[in-house]
Formats: structure tokens, sequence, C-alpha cells
């Protein structure tokens, strides 16, 4: 009797074996593929490592050649950060607390939007609209905040500055940092804001009692996600900046420093043998530094959560 | 995706909406219950603390705005200020006037709960002038472009005027349909190891945090990597639609696989336990009742992830190239594609250069109303398979045959 169990089951268990398996390749393809990315990439970069200085555009090594990249990088996305956490944890308490409640759902909607224009008509619009518009700004800048080395003239006619393609990073990391912080906010657990509020605290008593204790993990690692879309930027930079591999902090002049990915996408069509070497090197790099970034956001994120539990 | 927010939104808010904050409401309800502490105050010989705390009326912050605005208004019509000053001004005096206002009638908390409050919204206007700046700016730029010409032609032995984005949008349109046909088998069967195979086991929290991590990858070095693989292949200065497909992939498949993960997993256990216990072999059950259960979420998750893959330019400047021409063969030769045609007509536009600038305004508001209408699509497929009773039971009970 149970022999004729046996091959019943085992028939069932053939197309199981095959669909998991299938799902199973699909999932080590995954991690396959991530693992391609940081081989291949190494594969293509090494070469660089004792490239001539004629294929690194003039720079010694390769260390020469992507440190004002890196400096350029930080420092775009530093500035994106410092202009876009106040505004996006401002527009999430806006979302998840102040707006009346009709409102909130459409407003995190157009939110949204912001997150949905794709990077190249960022580079567009801040090329061909922002840039001109702040030219007067940054004129004003150089005349009267010239004390400070970031504004130090003289300022750029074009507008294609340091600051123009932060600002422009900043709007474009502000719907991740307020996509992630309103998520948080709104899971407060609403005894502890009604118990504030029971206790005769102000709205704003009870955000800072209640909700923003509660979401100090959660706005960490969102600001960390929105840095590392802001080090792995191409296009907005590559078209705004008016880059010449300098290395300043003089935030509105006409020579910037690059970054990593606006260089790539700049050089990349124009390259041939060693200096394309060398141009997957630096993705490389940039690759390991978000990387970096993006884990530590992650783990901070899963300790957050395991606390909650 | 969406009822989870539904539920989220519809828990009792702290607070009514709308409503004003309440600070300092003491007693100014002659309810019963108030009368006994008040009798107690009055039995002791203590001096009697007033009840009620004086209050700006609900229309005060109105109030506040139209003045600011008009005082802002008689600073720029005198000083010659543009609408940006003016609306800046206006800001920035509401948010000093309304507290001082608040210090002097109210107290300190309430002022600064004023404060507060009129920061936060201030934080929303200002975000909101760049979205409405660069929709205004697209389309206004955009629509004096658009035309049948514009929409029909490639830049096939164009110089100056004319020609249009015809290759490109073909373009978009097969290097999309390619990472979709990569991603959307991948990320699907990926996710059911997920939430059906894998759960618990090893490589599942591996992946787990790999795609968590995967979301994270600056498109361009996607584009390296499609860029290197290929170069093994096809030789170095290798340019290639699909070559921009795959790099398009590994961008979509995070996305894909966490908003079908999520979709399989409010699948209600007892669908599955229904269909075990006919004898449905476990993969049946996934193909034949899970999948078409969740197969409205994961719909509008795929549409999302293309959406989101459709506008990037980065990679595809890197492996698929510009030309002139239209391509239509995915595995050779250079491909354009709307990002890089913007891209390319915007910071190369010939000469004279007014008309290549002009098209890279009209590409940008084809692509910016494509990734709109993908939005919207995704929205109304999460509306219309959502709205349905999640619970189905499948026409046929599904004999293992």
């Amino acid at each position: 009797m149970t022999t004729t169990a046996i091959p019943a089951k085992a028939r069932k268990r053939t197309g199981d074996l095959a669909f998991a398996a299938a799902t199973r390749t699909a999932g080590l393809l995954i991690v396959a593929a991530l693992a391609g990315v940081a081989v291949f990439l190494t594969v293509e970069g090494l070469p660089a490592l004792d490239a001539p200085a004629a294929s690194l555009g003039g720079a010694r090594n390769f260390a020469a050649y992507v440190g004002p990249l890196v400096f350029g990088t930080v420092l775009a996305a530093a500035i994106a950060l410092v202009v876009a956490t106040p505004l996006a944890l401002g527009v999430a308490l806006m979302i998840s607390h102040y707006a009346p409640a009709r409102l909130a759902r459409p407003l995190g909607y157009v939110v949204d939007l912001l997150a949905a224009v794709p990077s190249v008509v960022y580079g567009l619009w801040g090329i061909g609209f922002l840039g001109p518009q702040l030219v007067p700004a940054y004129d004003w800048l150089a005349e009267h905040a010239s004390f400070l080395p970031f504004f130090a003239g003289p300022a750029s006619t074009t507008g294609r500055t340091m600051l123009t393609a932060g600002l422009v990073l900043a709007i474009m990391v502000l719907p991740i940092i307020t996509a992630i912080t309103r998520e948080i906010f709104a899971q407060t657990p609403p005894l502890q804001q009604e118990a504030a509020l029971a206790l005769g605290a102000t709205r704003w008593e009870m955000v800072r009692m209640a909700v923003l204790p509660y979401a100090r993990s959660g706005i960490v690692s969102a600001v960390m996600l929105g840095l590392g879309r802001a080090l792995g930027e191409t296009m907005a930079v590559a078209m705004v900046l008016s880059a010449s591999g300098v290395v300043t902090f003089q935030l509105i002049g006409s020579t910037n420093p690059s970054t990593i990915a606006a260089n790539i996408a700049l050089q990349f069509p124009e390259s041939t043998g060693l200096a394309v070497n060398a141009l997957v090197a630096s993705g490389l790099v940039l690759f390991v530094i978000t990387l970096a970034v993006n884990v530590l956001a992650r783990t901070i994120v899963a300790r957050g959560e395991r606390r909650q539990r | 995706m969406t009822t989870q927010l539904e539920v989220r939104r519809s828990r009792p808010q702290p607070h009514p909406p709308g409503s004003a904050p309440r600070p300092e409401v003491r007693g100014d309800r002659s309810s019963t219950g108030e009368a006994r502490p008040r009798d107690a105050v009055r039995g002791s010989a203590r001096p009697r603390a007033p009840l009620t705390a004086a209050r700006l009326p609900r229309w005060a912050p109105a109030l506040v705005l139209v003045v600011s605005g008009a005082a802002a208004a008689l600073l720029a019509l005198s000083l010659g200020w543009g609408p940006v000053a003016w609306a800046a001004s206006t800001g920035a005096l509401t948010v000093v006037a309304l507290p001082a206002w608040s210090r002097l009638v109210e107290n300190a908390r309430a002022a600064r709960d004023r404060l507060m409050t009129a920061l936060v919204w201030a934080a929303f206007g200002l975000a909101l002038v760049p979205l409405v700046s660069l929709v205004w700016t697209v389309v206004h730029n955009g629509l004096a472009v658009i035309d049948v010409e514009f929409l029909t032609y490639s830049m096939r032995n164009i110089v100056g005027e004319g020609g249009g984005l015809y290759h490109a949008l073909l373009g978009t349109l097969l290097v999309t349909a390619g990472a979709t046909a990569i991603s959307v088998p991948v990320g699907l069967l990926a996710a059911v190891y997920l939430t059906e195979y894998g759960t618990g086991t090893r490589l599942a929290r591996a992946l787990t945090f790999l795609v968590d991590v995967m979301t994270g990858i600056p498109s361009i070095v996607a584009g390296l990597f499609a860029y290197a693989l290929f170069v093994m292949i096809a030789g170095p200065g290798v340019r290639m639609g699909f070559g921009g497909s795959v790099a398009l992939a590994l961008l979509m498949i995070p996305v894909v696989v966490r908003s079908s993960e999520e979709m399989l997993k409010l699948v209600p256990a007892e669908l599955r336990e229904a269909s075990y216990a006919l004898g449905v072999p476990q993969w049946r059950t996934i193909v034949k009742v899970v999948l078409p259960t969740a197969a409205g979420g994961i719909i509008t998750g795929v549409t999302l992830a293309v959406a989101r893959v459709i506008g990037e330019t980065a990679p595809l400047l890197v492996i698929a190239g510009s030309t002139d021409s239209v391509n239509l063969n995915l595995f050779a030769e250079r491909m354009m594609t709307l990002p890089v045609y913007i891209y390319y007509s915007y910071t190369q536009p010939g000469v004279p250069p007014e008309f290549g600038q002009a098209r890279a305004w009209g590409a940008a508001l084809v692509l910016i109303a494509i990734v709109m209408a993908l939005n919207l699509l995704a929205r109304g497929l999460g509306r219309l398979l959502t709205r349905r009773p999640v619970v189905k039971v499948p026409r046929k009970p599904a004999h293992p045959s």
C-alpha cells in the first residue's frame, strides 16, 4: 500500500520541484547580478590603476584622478541634504499631522509627483530655467557675503554652479525623504499622541515629545537613503554643473568640482581605451560609497524595526 | 499597498482634522463635573486662578496671512520687486507676525506652536514651488514645439529646423519593453520564492537585504555594469539597445520584487489552505490561486516600476548611445532613447542652437506626459483591481490532472 502512496506523492512533487527550482534560480540570479556589478566593474576598472596620465585627464595616478570627483560628489550631496532635510521633515509633518485629513492624501500624491519627474527633465529645468533665475541672487551673494568662503566671488554669469546643482539635487531628494518619514510619522502610536494632548501639550509639543522620538531612527535612515540618491544622481548634475575638476568650497563661481556620476556621463561617450577603464573604476568607487551608505541606512531601519517589535 | 495605506489612514487621528490646536483649555466647559474642583478651590484660602485663557480667534492665521500679503505687496510695489520676492516676504512676515501676536495675547507655548505650524506650512509651500515652476516651464516651452512632424520624424539628415523624436520614442519603447521582459519574470519568481518557498531560509534573508540595497544602486553604475558585461561578449566600445534593457532591468528588479512580495503577502492563507485541502500541489496553488488573487497589485507595481525607469538617462547614455536614425534592432548598433535625446538636443543643439533646444523642451514634455500617464494608469489599475473583494474563489477547483 505504501508503494502506491509514494509515487503519487513523488508525481506531485516534480512540478513543485521544478517550480521551486525556478523561483530559487530567480533569487540566485538577483544575488549574482549584484555580485556581477562588483565583479565586472572591478575587472574593467583594474587596468586604470596603472594608467598613464594621458588617460586620466592629466592626473598623476588614479587616486589623484578620483579624489576631486569624490570631493565634488560629497559636496553636492551635502548641499542637497542641508537644504532638503528640514523641508522634507516639514512636508512630512504637514501631510501626517497638520493638513486636514481630506487634503492629506492628494498632498501626498503631489509630493510623489516630484519623485516621478525624470532626472533629465530636472537637469533641463536646472540649466534652462533655475540657473539663469539664480544669477542675480549669486551676484548679490558675491557682493554682500563674500567674507564667507562659500560665496567668495566672482559669481558665475550662467548660474551653472555647485549651489544650483545642489539645489536641484535637493528637490530630487526631497520626495524620497518625505515619503519615508511621513510613513513613520503616521505610524506613531495614537495613544502616545493623545496622552500628550490630554496632558495639555500644544500640537508642536505633542510632535516633539511623541512623534519625533518615535521616528528618530526612521528619519536618520530616510536621510541616508536620500544621501544615497544624491551621491549617485547623474544627469541633473551633468547638465547643470559647469565642471572643471578643481577642488574648492566656492559654491557660486564658474569653476566647480565635478561629481563621479556626472563625470562619467560627460566623458564616457567620447572616451576610448584606458580612459574608459578609468571611468569604470571611478564608477566602482561610487558604487562602493553608495553601497556603504545604503547598507548603513538599511541596518538602522532593521534595528529600529526590531526595537519596535 | 493601497489597502494598507487606507487601513492606516482610517485609524483615529490624534485630533480632529482642521481643528485649531487646543492648548490650555481648562474649564471652558460648564458641565457638572467642573463644580466640585471649583468648590474645593473656593474652600481653600488660595486666590482663584482664571479658568480660561485668552485665545486668538480661529480666523487669526488667515487674517495675518492676508495682512502680510498686503504689506508685502506695498513693499513690492514701492521697491519694484517681482512676484517671487512678494511671495517670499509674505511668508516671512506671516511666520514672524503670527507668533508675535500669539505671544501678546496667548502665551509663550502657544506662540511657539503657532510658529512651528507656520513653518510647516511654509515648508510645504516652498516644496511646491519647484514642482509648479518645472511643470509650467516644460509645458510652456514644450507645447510650442509639438506637432505631427515632431512626433513622426526622426533626426536623420536634419540640420537646424524640423525633425522630431520618432526614433527616440521607438527606442525608448523597445528598450523599456526589453527591460520589462527581463525584470518581470525574474522579479516575480524571486518574490514567489521569498513568500512561498524560501520563507525563513538564509537565501531569502540575504535576498531581502540585497534587494533593499539594490534599490540604491546609482543608475550610472547600472549602465557601467551593462557596458562591462557586453564588453566581455562583444568587445570594447560596444553600444546596443539590449544593453540598455539589461541596465534598466537591474534598476527595475528591486521595485518589482518589493511590490510583488507585498502583494503576495496580502493573499490570505485560507485561500492557499483551501487549495491544499483539495489536493492541489503547491505550484499549481501558486499559479492558479495566489498569483491571480494578487494580480492587480502586481500589475500596479510593474507599471510603477516601468514609470520609474522609462526616464532613466545615464545608463542609456553609456550603453545605448545616440543616433539620428531609427534603429529597431535591440541587439546591434546604437539606439536613441527619449531621455538621451533630450540631453543631446539641449547640450549639443547644433547651429543655430535654438531649434535643438526647442526640441529638447518638446521631448521633455512628451517624456513627462508618458511618465504621468503611467503613474495615473498604475493608480487607476490599483483602484480598479483592488476594489473587488480580495477573496476570490477560483471557478475551477483545479483538480491535479
